[in-house]
């Protein structure tokens, strides 16, 4: 779009001739990497009409105190399970005669915080490991890799309900499980990246000028490895909300009377037969907060593969 | 061309003064190669490892203080791995290692002060620049690991990058992808010379660029090999860059030196049939002088079980029964010219060589 | 062929050994003293040591996990507090129920994701690729708990043509390939199905779009090679990589079922589970785990093997 970004069509091979002295082109500020995938993703509508949901949503959830119309924790057993559409209850009301929209609204802090929190936590040890696994090799690799195919060898639902249930219930522990069965995942990845990465020429050139290693990850490596890691860390937020809002269905996340949507969808389920669509609204919310990452993770990708 | 501007602090001393890091004097080799040896094991079965590649087998060579030795080779023939094992990318089965005068990994040189004086520039220059920084900092990276403040190492990249035609100012802030090929390869050079090293090794540095812009980077390493006096190794499969470039050549094959000597000796009377057949095959613009056959055809043998006796003889037209039997040494053919070659020692046995003096 | 079987055998027996360290862990991972599930509230001092010493609770970890291990290897997962009968009938019992279903659901799966993912990779970039893809990030995204609710909603709540819950008629336990027990596997595994249908469609969608791309693809067309020709050839090169995928789904189905069990209150392992984390019957817990743990770690041994014997690009040695 504008004089810098021209430049980087220039042929490599034909036009270099002339570069050295026609290169007049002024750089003020060149664009770095993430700067040419945002702009990219801006451009895609399907990535950014799901970050604008993703954005409501989180604005809901934040401001759910100023926005909910009702107390979500206060009930009255004579107007229960009202229906959609009511005069009062907008989105109707749930078993206990609370207010869906209101809890609706506060659900979305517990949900999102527990499905975004194991991610971001697996993403920061797995690329840890990932690294150390992927630039050490030898024996070092083995034994972190060979522990991390351990954890791969249980479905990924199956180990985080077998931790859930073995540490027993509670947000802190549907926390701690969900990032264990994140962090083989991310771990993975990281070291595949990261043994990519650390053939290329410019780490290789960075290693003989004799920089510790540390320093060489640091500034050679880590900045390569983290943005897919970072994009396949997204993929997975929406597969946490899933499983989150599910051990909070199972009654092994969040205990009641406290709003979140897996758990509302579990109380709600006496509901079916009497007022169904209000029973299935926690779900709509778990459904939409995660196409929506989905839908973002896969515009962020496409928006990476684009090289230069 | 190369803005040779003012000498900035920091620089390598201007060519003809002396280097205080010389140790040796003029007359001791800088670099001297002896008995290196590079195998690496393929892919192997259940048990064990498999066959193995002998990608360098047994090379002894040294370069003299301020020369350039070209290094020549088809693809495949150690001429990489030779320069990868100089630098201790890869460690070498055997062999050691002795730069002025002193073992590399005896107390007197470890491998960190050996690689401050030893540096090296890729084929691909968008490959060996990482993309995520720019330019300056690039070339500001070996500085700064070497304990140079941020703001001294920036200087010195700037520094660097005026001295390989590159305008700091302009071109200090652009990412790889945002230059030309030339250009990258340039940033390059100014990279491996922030640590001022006095050898510099060039491993197809300029084989992937256009023709008009290899002169001029061709023309730039020439201007700062005199500025900085640097010894050069020069490795390249185009013989007519290599002589532009060298005042020595080598020529390598599956992993051994075929033919080492003066570039204008060995370029102009090959003692080893594989140096002649390498020059015969570099297309010519006179159309008189095209051949009619390929003076080398097929693909050099496999290097897991090369041929036994000399490893040129399956394709040598000249191969006689002893180059199938016994491997010839790299033998003095001519003042400071060796070839490993039957036919150019006395008394080898193949018919060709020259008559012992003695049956004279 | 065998060598690589051998090879790769050799490479899941420390996973699995892995797998066996892990399950013993999570029993010791449950907070509290392992043994106050088993024992009565009020039980003296004396017979809490008398138990501890029964169940080698008072001997260290690595001795216990050897004991314990040396009964596993011959088929012993000890006893389900909960209902006094060994963990192995109870978990072989709801195996079976479950890999009913798993696979039923799989084979759903299979052939609407394949189907879709054809469409999808031929015509890219075209409507038809955009529902094909849209119905694949439906399959990934949607929360399949929710979708069993809704399904029940729709076809019995409201419609009342199937069966909301339970595996045959009077709550029968043990599935039987008859129309009246059918009826009762449609609402699970039709649920369960969208999960693999989405990633099958991804996959195939992805596969045939990268064969249609190369070069031997579109010399079969310029040596005049029908449009069936040419399909033909596709599905050879696309079969290896989507019946590895297909397997690995069952797999993570089988172990990933619970929460649909629970919704549908299918009698199988993700139904025993719940009761098993619920009555904190440990032993049952760590037995299922650990039989679906190594269900996968063996399926994943198949799946590889099946895929280098189909697909000749994979070198075997």
């Amino acid at each position: 779009m504008t004089a810098p970004t021209t430049l980087a069509s220039v042929d490599p091979a034909g036009g270099a001739a002339t570069a050295i002295e026609t290169a007049e082109l002024p750089i003020q500020g060149s664009r770095g990497y993430w700067g040419s995938v945002l702009r990219r993703l801006s451009r895609d509508p399907v990535a950014m009409a799901a970050a604008l949901v993703i954005l409501c949503i989180v604005l809901a959830a934040i401001f759910a105190p100023l926005i909910a119309p009702m107390d979500p924790f206060k009930g009255a057993m004579a107007r229960r399970l009202r229906h959609v559409g009511d005069a009062t209850y907008w989105l109707g009301s749930d078993e206990l005669g609370r207010d869906m929209l209101s809890r609706l609204l506060y659900a979305g802090r517990l949900s999102l915080f527990m499905g975004v929190l194991p991610v971001v936590i697996a993403f920061f040890i797995g690329s840890g490991l990932g690294i150390v696994a992927g630039y050490a090799g030898g024996w070092v690799n083995t034994l972190i890799m060979r522990i991390i195919d351990v954890f791969f060898a249980f479905p990924s639902v199956l180990l985080a309900i077998a931790l859930s249930g073995a540490l027993g219930a509670g947000i802190l522990n549907s926390i701690v499980s969900l990032t264990v069965v994140f962090v083989p995942q991310i771990t993975r990845v990281a070291e595949s990246v990261t043994v990519q990465i650390r053939n290329r020429d410019y780490v290789e050139a960075a290693r003989v000028s004799g920089a510790h290693p540390f320093a060489v990850v640091r500034v050679q490596v880590l900045g390569n490895v983290l943005g897919p890691v970072f994009v396949y860390a997204t993929s997975l937020i929406s597969v946490s909300m899933i499983l989150a809002s599910g051990l909070s269905f199972l009654g092994l996340g969040v205990k009641p009377p406290e709003p979140e949507w897996g758990l509302m969808l579990n109380t709600l389920r006496t509901a079916i037969y009497v007022n169904p669509w209000v029973a299935a609204l926690p779900g709509v919310m778990i459904f939409m907060t995660s196409i929506s990452f989905n839908l973002v993770s896969d515009g962020l990708r496409s928006a990476m593969e684009v090289r230069q | 061309m190369s803005g040779t501007a003012e000498p900035t602090r920091g620089a390598a001393p201007p060519a003809g003064g002396t280097d205080p890091r010389d140790r040796g004097g003029p007359a001791q080799p800088l670099l001297a190669v002896d008995g290196l040896v590079k195998h690496f094991a393929s892919k192997g079965g259940l048990f064990g490892k498999g066959p193995v590649v002998r990608a360098v087998d047994g090379v002894d060579f040294a370069i003299a203080k301020g020369e350039t030795l070209g290094v020549v080779g088809e693809s495949g023939c150690g001429k990489s791995t030779t320069a990868r094992l100089l630098m201790q990318i890869n460690r070498p089965d055997r062999g050691d290692i002795v730069f002025d005068g002193e073992l590399l990994g005896s107390r007197a040189l470890d491998l960190k002060s050996y690689r401050r004086q030893v540096q090296m520039v890729f084929q691909d220059s968008y490959a060996s620049l990482n993309p995520r920084l720019t330019v300056e900092e690039s070339v500001a990276f070996g500085p700064r690991a070497h304990g140079l403040s941020g703001s001294a190492a920036l200087a010195r990249a700037h520094d660097l990058l005026r001295r390989v035609g590159l305008e700091p100012r302009r071109f200090g802030g652009r990412y790889p992808h945002e230059i030309s090929g030339g250009q990258r390869q340039r940033v390059n050079i100014a990279r491996a010379l922030a640590l001022e090293p006095r050898l510099l090794i060039l491993d197809e540095a300029v084989s992937a660029l256009d023709k008009s812009v290899e002169a001029q980077v061709l023309n730039l390493l020439a201007d700062l090999k005199r500025e900085f006096g640097l010894t050069y190794m020069f490795i390249s499969h185009d013989l007519n860059v290599v002589r532009f470039m060298s005042d020595r050549v080598m020529v390598m094959y599956l992993g051994r030196i075929a033919e080492i000597g003066p570039a204008d000796a060995i370029l102009a009377a090959p003692r080893h049939p594989y140096t002649a057949a390498l020059l015969a095959s570099q297309p010519s613009t006179d159309p008189d002088a095209r051949l009619d056959e390929a003076p080398l055809t097929g693909d050099p043998p496999n290097p897991i079980n090369p041929p036994p006796g000399c490893r040129f003889h399956t394709r040598c037209r000249f191969a006689a029964e002893v180059c199938r039997t016994r491997e010839p040494a790299l033998d003095p053919v001519a003042p400071a010219h060796f070839a490993a070659c039957h036919m150019a020692v006395p008394g080898s046995g193949h018919p060709d060589a020259p008559q012992l003096p003695m049956a004279a | 062929m065998i060598l690589f079987i051998l090879k790769r055998i050799g490479y899941a027996a420390p996973v699995a050994l892995g797998v066996t360290v892990v399950c013993f862990l999570l029993v010791h991972l449950a907070p509290g003293d392992p043994l106050s599930a088993i024992l009565p509230v009020d039980a003296t001092a004396e017979m809490q040591a008398q138990m501890r010493s029964a169940y080698g609770f008072d001997k260290p970890l690595p001795v216990q996990y050897g004991l314990w291990l040396w009964k596993v290897l011959h088929g012993d997962l000890g006893t389900s507090i909960a209902t006094g009968r060994p963990v192995l009938s109870e978990v072989s019992r709801a195996v079976s129920n479950s890999l009913i279903l798993a696979a039923v659901a799989t084979l759903i799966g299979f052939t609407f994701g394949t189907f879709f993912g054809f469409v999808a990779g031929y015509a890219r970039d075209s409507w038809l690729d955009r529902v094909a893809s849209a119905i694949a990030v439906f399959g990934v995204s949607v929360p399949h708990y929710w979708l069993g609710i809704v399904m029940v909603i729709v076809f019995s709540a409201t419609l009342g043509w199937l069966p909301p819950t339970g595996a045959g008629p009077q709550g029968s336990g043990n599935w039987w390939p008859d129309p009246e027990h059918l009826r009762y596997l449609v609402l699970p595994a039709v649920t369960m199905s969208v999960i693999p249908m989405g990633v099958i469609s991804r996959t195939v969608r992805a596969l045939v779009g990268d064969i249609l791309n190369q070069d031997f693809v579109q010399a079969l067309r310029a040596k005049g090679l029908s449009e069936f020709g040419v399909f033909r050839h596709v599905v050879k090169n696309a079969a290896p990589t989507a019946i590895a995928i297909m397997g690995l789904q069952l797999g993570y189905l089988l172990g990933g079922s619970i929460l649909i069990e629970t919704v549908f209150a299918w009698p199988g392992t993700g139904f025993l589970l719940n009761a098993a984390i619920f009555q904190r019957d440990l032993p049952l817990l760590q037995g299922t785990i650990l039989v679906l743990a190594m269900f996968f770690v063996t399926l994943n041994l198949l799946v590889d093997v099946v895929q280098t014997a189909l697909d000749p690009r994979i070198e075997r040695a």
